[in-house]
């Protein structure tokens, strides 16, 4: 461990014994923060690979209506029947704050009322395979959202995690060990000058009172 | 208010038209990747993106990952699954525990 390039006085021992103190004040606070967090992502990751699973397996499911409206009807006509929607989604975005990390939060809201007007198509002219594309994929949306939700949720507080991690192991590992050796080296070389101190103190005593007494 | 995009390539993206999404069709790489920042900075909030395209524009994707919005998605293609957005996910536990501990 290096120690610390001070200077051995009692004054830098006193703050050296503050720094030491809010150093593994923070210590305790940053592991505190990053088991807390930790538990907290272990809970989102669970849901994240189960929505994700979800949302995978329903869009799947979608594409393969899709795949097969796509060869029973001309691209043309499949294109033009979902150009115009009726249905428009916009999202409101909120922050949580789960242990300082700012996690946004979507709720969606749609222009019209009824989420099952999903249809922008005259049914004449589609394949049917086209309606259940259209209803699967309308019926996983919400979870879709709820999947960005958390995945991004996971992302900022994996982040999150990897930055208070590293910090408590610099406190852990670095700051709190060179404080700690640095206090020890002050406080030696204090109680040396002490010593070296007291004992001139003697040998000066000791000249005084031969030269007066003539002590041998 | 905030809007949600789909990109990926025009047949497994079409559906989400329906559902009120702004839909682009684009599969080239530097036109995926312009796409993306001008979405980030006009106040897209969720980007849904189809593992294919992703795969053709993963330092851009990386660039927002620890940017609070937009979040990028990885959806399947019509094609099937590539595991990538699961694997993101991996990734994220890698990061966050220092291992994979997700089997």
């Amino acid at each position: 461990m290096a120690r610390l390039n001070v200077n051995p006085t009692r004054m830098e021992l006193s703050k050296l014994k503050k720094k030491l103190a809010s150093a593994r004040r923070g210590h305790k606070l940053l592991k505190d923060k990053r088991d807390e967090l930790m538990r907290q992502f272990m809970n989102l990751i669970r849901e994240n690979r189960q929505l994700r699973n979800e949302v995978e397996k329903a869009i799947n499911e979608a594409n393969r209506y899709m795949a097969v409206a796509g060869s029973v009807m001309q691209r043309e006509v499949l294109e033009t029947a979902l150009m115009l929607p009726k249905q428009e989604v916009e999202l409101e975005v909120n922050d949580k704050n789960v242990m300082s990390v700012y996690i946004p939060e979507f709720k969606p809201k749609f222009r019209t009322e009824d989420t099952n007007d999903i249809y922008s198509y005259g049914m004449a002219f589609t394949s049917i395979d086209l309606d259940g594309a259209v209803s699967a994929l309308s019926a996983v949306f919400p979870m879709m959202i709820r999947l960005a939700e958390v995945e991004k949720a996971c992302q900022l507080m994996a982040d999150e995690i990897e930055k208070t991690r590293r910090r408590v192991n610099a406190l852990e590992h670095i700051m709190i060990p060179d404080y700690e050796e640095t206090i020890k080296y002050i406080t030696m070389k204090l109680s040396e000058n002490e010593r070296s101190t007291t004992t001139s103190l003697m040998k000066v005593k000791e000249m005084v009172l031969k030269d007066s007494h003539h002590y041998h | 208010m905030y809007k949600a995009a789909v990109i990926g390539d025009s047949a497994s993206v079409s559906g989400f038209a329906a559902l009120g999404l702004s839909v682009f069709r684009e599969t080239e790489p530097e036109k995926v990747s312009k796409l993306i920042s001008r979405l980030a900075a006009n106040d897209f909030a969720v980007i849904y993106i189809t593992e294919p395209a992703a795969a053709l524009v993963t330092d851009t994707i990386a660039k927002y990952r620890s940017c609070k919005l937009p979040a990028i998605i990885l959806i399947p293609a019509i094609e099937g699954n590539t595991g990538d957005g699961m694997r993101a996910l991996h990734e994220a536990v890698e990061k966050a525990v220092g291992s994979d501990i997700l089997n």
